[in-house]
């Protein structure tokens, strides 16, 4: 594209084809037709929360969290006070919505999003928090690290739980029976939480360690179901009560002439990284994952992949949504977010395009008591993944995103900007309505 | 906005002979001429007349010399030429258009003065080729033969339907000069009478008192001569007295009585000022509800000359005399002297001088008005109304309108009152209570001690601004002023004597000065001004001691005017507000230079603001290359010229030079580049245009010329960048709709390129180099004519008017689809969104007939147009401004 201003006679489509994936700018299925960029922060933007239907909040390096009125784009409030870089943000809703955060400063604090008051701090904590997890039903949260500690909604330390782990626990999950589960560099460590009058208390349950490398993602698939993934490219679906290993892939992105030479063992293959799991998504059916610069959609009810690309992006994927069974959405470090079709393939028989690459579910039942995962998927996945619009407008790596309701979208970018992303017309509409309501207020013109 | 008459006046200004025939005029194969024209010209209506261009003429029939002109608006001897002013004068003053009474009526005992309303009269002098609306009026002057002063203001021109169209206008407009002339005299003319009755006054006692030491000294029953000829005088002293006090009363009057002339409107605000004032006036007038002033006027004047009578009062009482503003009255000889030899007050001394120049100002705005051929003026006129109608939507493509454009648009619609007085900032001042001051003033001094002649200073100042009740409508508004505080300005001419004199007398006057303002609205006033009248009128009085040898000045107008402070003080003096009102008068000196800060500040934001604007918050680069935009130079070496031609430079309206030039510039593009349609399509439906080009010169010469297609470009073209020389964000294309940039070979050259093809979908790229133009491609009809590139149009000021009344014919569709309610609301509740949306596709094509491609202009006009309705009045959109873009293909067009 860039060839014509360099005065190049070549016409476009031969530079599309050179690139990875180009749907071009005819984007009929694209409805975000508005934008607005948010500006405040001054450095990486890494964290979205939604506080509620007209709210977020993001949170960034630059140890300052904003609150967005998502609906109208102003800045709503500024919380300041962590004086280093925000590393995990929640929200809290037991009874008002408050905003936990955490930051590299060793501090914990409360805030209060309607006010932007400061309500509680914790400082001096032993390590930073790398993330958090509210427990509504039992108006208490956890947060890990180095170590695990169980907080009460006003702040008061329930339980500690230390961990002798360089990695110490990169993110947590809900499961069914008051357990959570724990990542844990190559581990998934299930806790259990009991009550006993006032106190809570949290024993280590079991350690779940089936992956070769670090887990990077960790995700709930449904109530009897979780998903996690490593860095190396295996996703493993776990059974939430008894904690067995229900599916096991490893995403290779193998090109299929190396289909014979398949071994456990990759050597000359892939670098780690262009497999590596950075984000899980689910719907409770569809697990969508973040490998490398690819999008892999697995089905935990076939336990088998459901679609995928390799070269879903330009660069690494960061982040992944499942809008609904048939819509996906991705962003990544290339800047740009894309959207996602899952179809139906369209003929059987058709070649498979030359994006395309293999995928192999890996025979380690040797160690796994689980016979129903070791259902290798020769056969091409059923269903397309089709391009159905990008967005652009960051001009650094995209971060993360929320899905907000009416058809709207908040990106976060290395660029130190949101975009609020909308639909044109549904706005236009929104703002005649306005346009009327003004024009009575007033009287007339 | 409007089209085919516009052009027609505007081709006038190109120098050249053919153009169409005026609209207004029969068919010539019909019309005889009435003179030969001297050439071809058509326009040179005036080749015939001795004068080059229209003008005002004051004139005045002096009962002295007879008819003179006084003042011609503009004043350039080049503009009357050979003209005879004199002549015209008697021509015009010809018309005595009211019998004046003078003197005595029958059946009144005193002087009566003749309220004369203004009249209005159309003047013709064929043999001249001059044709003059007349308007009469009539000054009132205590030494002028009934008082009464007769001038007349004319317009003149050599273009008789030129005045008689006009006549509402002119008619109006000199009906608001002359109220404010006549308001400004009344003022002088109450003055004049105020000094007048002192001097009766003071020279009535004189001859009292001389009459009851000659009762004395000679015997009771028998009469002296001298005597009698003292008596008589005395008696006609008092007659005099009579007289002028009924004069006085007259001239209060004057607001109250029944206005026969339409258009003669006062200011509410400025009558029950008068009221006011003259009612003080009266006061002192008025012998029997006022006695006690005038025995204290008496002491006061017996107080400076007859140093006898300050034994008999008390301390306070004493103190009081001391600090008042004593006018020395003189001693009037018994016949005033109504000779030819006698000098006649000029026009300026005639009127107070606020006024007298405020109604300069005024007609000095009338004669540039009314420059221009009546075409000119007409279609003027009809765009100002059509854009007066369009005000939701001026905002598009055309220049704010100034409030006062309105007003003096249509003299009948809307006449407001005129009044050289700015009561806002009157009320606003005397809110504050603190007198803002011009100037540079630093908030140095603040203990009160040195602070009293500190502020005195500052009133000096002051005074050169204002008499008794200042502000100006036509000058800058940087005039702040006092309170409506009489005061004379006459001071303001010896600032020094008052400086010397300051320091001696600040620790009575603080105190004693502010007893006498039981007028609660003066205690309001500013209070520490209190002290200055008094500080003045002390003054007055030592310098009028010095001069005091002989008792019998001659009346000066200069010398008049000096004298008008005692009539600030009000007579009778209420001590128990001493303390109170001492102590706010400290809280107000140490406030006063705070009190600076907020009015420069305001000030400071009116420039600064289009800086910021334009510095923005973007990186370093680019607010360098903004600066650079601005007049001053220093960063870009190469400075062309042509540069200069961008309508957007400095962030001023646009000019009519300037806006031919930009026309001119657009059209040679349209010419130029057969895809100019499309380029004009982006920009009108708000897909932003970067221009690329390595020659800075025709960059930006490309986007002065198509920044006239830019919809809402803001008061001074903020969304236009001209040259750019660094990678844009996303954030830059929603600020700028028309972007120049550099094309440079090199790492930020090839960074730039990147962003180029990054955001290509938001924007379309016109290659000033290759010549080329990447955009989606356009198929509508609507700008055919407008970027018709084999156009028969051949001047820029002409496709200027041609675009203007094409974008205006959009604007209003845009207007009409904004503000139509079931366009985008459902008429019922059953109707779905999907209902509203078939209807609003059907209404843009079938009844504003508009393609797909045009729909997005009147689209796009139509999001701005609501933006700016919702937003634009509460002024506090603190969301970033939403950026719509649709995902087209874009295709790239080659010359």
């Amino acid at each position: 594209m860039l060839r014509w201003f360099f005065g190049g006679r070549e016409t476009q489509s031969s530079v599309e084809k050179s690139g990875v994936l180009c749907i071009g700018e005819e984007q009929p299925k694209n409805c975000f037709t508005e934008l607005q960029v948010l500006k405040g922060h001054f450095d990486i933007v890494r964290f979205l929360v939604q506080i509620d239907d007209f709210r977020c909040a993001s949170a960034g390096d630059d140890g300052l969290v904003l609150v967005w009125n998502v609906e109208t784009g102003e800045r709503v409030q500024e919380l300041r006070g962590h004086s280093q870089q925000i590393t995990a943000m929640a929200v809290l809703r037991c009874g008002d919505v408050r905003l936990i955060t955490a930051s590299s400063d060793r501090s914990l604090s409360l805030w209060d999003p309607d006010t932007g008051n400061r309500l509680q701090t914790v400082l001096d904590l032993q390590s930073s928090v790398k993330c958090i997890l509210v427990l509504e039903w039992l108006s208490a949260w956890i947060s890990g690290g180095q170590e695990l500690c169980v907080w009460s909604k006003d702040f008061r330390l329930e339980c500690l739980k230390e961990r002798h782990s360089d990695t110490g626990i990169s993110s947590l999950i809900k499961l069914p029976k008051n357990c959570v589960a724990a990542a844990v560099d190559k581990t998934v460590v299930i806790y259990k939480l009991t009550a006993s009058g006032n106190a809570l208390s949290i024993v280590e349950i079991c350690c779940l360690a089936d992956h070769q490398d670090q887990i990077r993602a960790l995700v709930n698939v449904n109530d009897a179901m979780f998903a996690s993934g490593s860095h190396a490219g295996e996703l493993i679906v776990w059974d939430a009560l008894d904690y067995n290993v229900l599916a096991y892939q490893h995403i290779l992105w193998e090109e299929p002439q190396t289909h014979a030479a398949q071994s456990n063992i990759q050597t000359g293959g892939p670098k780690t990284s262009e497999m590596s799991i950075q984000h899980l998504a689910s719907n409770g059916n569809l697990v969508a994952a973040a490998v490398g610069s690819g999008v892999y959609v697995f089905s935990v009810a076939t336990k088998a992949a459901v679609a995928y690309r390799k070269c879903a992006h330009d660069s690494d994927v960061l982040h992944i949504a499942l809008l609904s069974d048939s819509e996906l959405m991705s962003c990544s470090e290339d800047g740009s977010v894309r959207m996602w079709e899952i179809g139906e393939l369209p003929l059987a028989g058709e070649p498979a395009s030359p994006g395309f690459f293999g995928m192999w579910t890996l025979g380690r039942s040797s160690r796994q008591a689980c016979p129903t995962s070791k259902q290798t998927s020769d056969a091409a996945p059923n269903k397309t993944l089709e391009l159905t619009g990008d967005l652009i407008g960051h001009s650094g790596a995209v971060q993360m995103f929320v899905a907000l309701p009416e058809n709207g979208l908040l990106t976060c970018s290395a660029d130190h900007q949101l975009i609020l992303w909308k639909n044109g017309e549904k706005q236009s509409c929104l703002r005649s309505l306005a346009l009327f309501r003004k024009l009575e207020e007033n009287g007339g013109l | 906005m409007i089209g085919s008459p516009d052009v027609v006046a505007f081709t006038k200004e190109d120098d050249d002979g053919q153009s169409t025939s005026d609209p207004w005029a029969i068919p010539e194969e019909f019309s005889i001429p009435l003179h030969p024209l001297a050439d071809s010209n058509p326009w040179a209506k005036t080749s015939y007349a001795k004068f080059t261009k229209d003008f005002i003429l004051i004139s005045e029939f002096s009962e002295q010399v007879g008819p003179q002109p006084l003042l011609s608006i503009p004043d350039d001897p080049k503009v009357c030429g050979s003209f005879d002013l004199n002549y015209f004068s008697l021509r015009i003053m010809s018309v005595d258009y009211q019998a004046s009474f003078v003197g005595h009526p029958p059946g009144s005992g005193y002087p009566r003065l003749s309220f004369v309303e203004d009249s209005r009269v159309v003047l013709g002098d064929s043999k001249e080729g001059a044709f003059a609306y007349v308007h009469h009026l009539t000054l009132y002057d205590l030494e002028a033969r009934g008082f009464v002063r007769p001038f007349c203001m004319a317009y003149v021109s050599a273009d008789e339907r030129k005045i008689m169209l006009q006549f509402q206008e002119l008619s109006a407009r000199f009906s608001k000069a002359s109220e404010c002339l006549k308001a400004g005299n009344r003022r002088a003319f109450a003055k004049e009478l105020q000094r007048k009755l002192r001097d009766l006054e003071y020279t009535h006692s004189v001859l009292q008192r001389e009459e009851g030491l000659q009762r004395e000294a000679g015997p009771q029953c028998m009469y002296s001569a001298h005597a009698v000829e003292k008596a008589n005088e005395l008696a006609s002293v008092e007659k005099s007295i009579y007289e002028h006090r009924d004069l006085l009363k007259q001239i209060s009057s004057y607001p109250h009585r029944p206005r026969r002339d339409p258009q003669a409107v006062a200011c509410q605000q400025c009558v029950s000022e008068c009221e006011e004032l003259f009612g003080k006036y009266a006061m002192i007038a008025d012998p029997l509800s006022c006695t006690n002033g005038g025995q204290k006027g008496g002491d006061d004047a017996q107080g400076h000359n007859g140093q006898a009578v300050k034994v008999d009062i008390g301390e306070d009482e004493y103190e009081r005399v001391q600090r008042r503003p004593s006018y020395t009255p003189q001693l009037i000889k018994a016949k005033s002297a109504k000779c030819f030899d006698k000098r006649l007050k000029t026009l300026q001394e005639l009127c107070d001088h606020t006024f007298y120049e405020a109604t300069v100002e005024s007609l000095k705005e009338t004669e540039r008005s009314f420059r221009g051929d009546l075409c000119y003026l007409h279609t003027r006129r009809l765009d100002r109304v059509l854009r007066r109608k369009q005000r939701i939507i001026n905002f598009l493509f055309e220049e704010e309108l100034c409030e006062d454009d309105d007003d003096d648009l249509d003299g009948r619609a809307t006449f407001r009152p005129f009044c050289a007085v700015n009561h806002a900032v009157d009320n606003s001042r005397l809110f504050n209570g603190v007198p803002v001051v011009l100037g540079p003033e630093p908030p140095k001094r603040f203990d009160p001690a040195s602070d009293t002649s500190h502020t005195r200073d500052l009133m000096l100042d002051d005074n050169n601004l204002k008499s008794s009740c200042i502000d100006r409508e036509f000058e800058t508004q940087t005039c702040s002023e006092k309170p409506h505080f009489k005061c004379s300005n006459q001071k303001s001419s010896k600032p020094e004597v008052l400086d010397a004199e300051s320091d001696s007398t600040p620790d009575y006057d603080r105190k004693t000065d502010l007893d006498g303002e039981s007028n609660k609205e003066w205690a309001k006033a500013a209070t520490d001004e209190d002290g200055r009248p008094e500080a003045l009128s002390e003054e007055t009085t030592r310098k009028d001691g010095c001069e005091k040898d002989s008792k019998f000045v001659p009346m000066d107008a200069a010398c008049c005017m000096a004298h008008e402070g005692f009539l600030d003080n009000p007579s009778d003096a209420v001590p128990h507000l001493a303390v109170h009102l001492q102590s706010a008068q400290i809280l107000v000196v140490n406030q006063e230079p705070q009190a600076l800060l907020p009015l420069q500040e305001d000030y400071t934001v009116g420039s600064l603001c289009s800086e910021n604007h334009r510095a923005g918050p973007l990186g370093d680069a680019v607010s360098r290359t903004s600066a650079e935009d601005g007049s001053d130079c220093t960063m870009s070496a190469s400075t062309g010229s042509d540069w200069s031609a961008s309508p957007l430079g400095n962030g001023g309206m646009l000019t009519l030079r300037l806006k031919k030039k930009a026309g001119q510039g657009a059209l040679r593009f349209v010419r130029q580049y057969p895809f100019a349609m499309q380029a004009l399509w982006s920009l009108l439906s708000g897909r932003t245009l970067v221009v690329l080009g390595a020659d800075e010169a025709r960059v930006r010469r490309l986007v002065s010329a198509l920044a006239i297609f830019v919809p809402a470009p803001g008061k001074c073209g903020e969304r236009v960048q001209p040259w750019l020389c660094c990678p844009f964000t996303m954030t830059d294309l929603h600020r700028w709709k028309l972007i120049g940039l550099q094309r440079v070979a090199s790492p930020t050259g090839s960074s730039m390129l990147f962003s180029l093809s990054r955001y290509s979908r938001y924007i379309s790229i016109l290659d000033a180099d290759q010549k080329t133009l990447r955009c989606p491609p356009y198929r509508g009809e609507l700008l055919a004519n407008m970027a018709d590139h084999r156009t028969y149009v051949r001047r820029g000021s002409t496709y200027y008017l041609h675009v203007q009344s094409t974008l205006c014919r959009l604007a209003a569709k845009a207007f009409l689809f904004t503000f139509t309610h079931h366009l985008h609301l459902p008429v019922n509740a059953a109707e779905g969104p999907d209902g509203v949306e078939a209807r609003r596709r059907c209404f843009l094509q079938e009844q504003l007939g508009l393609a797909e491609d045009d729909r997005q202009i009147v689209l796009y006009l139509s999001h701005l147009i609501t933006q700016h309705y919702l937003h634009a009045a509460d002024g506090r959109n603190t969301a970033a401004p939403s950026f719509n873009f649709n995902y087209t293909t874009s295709v790239l067009y080659k010359i």
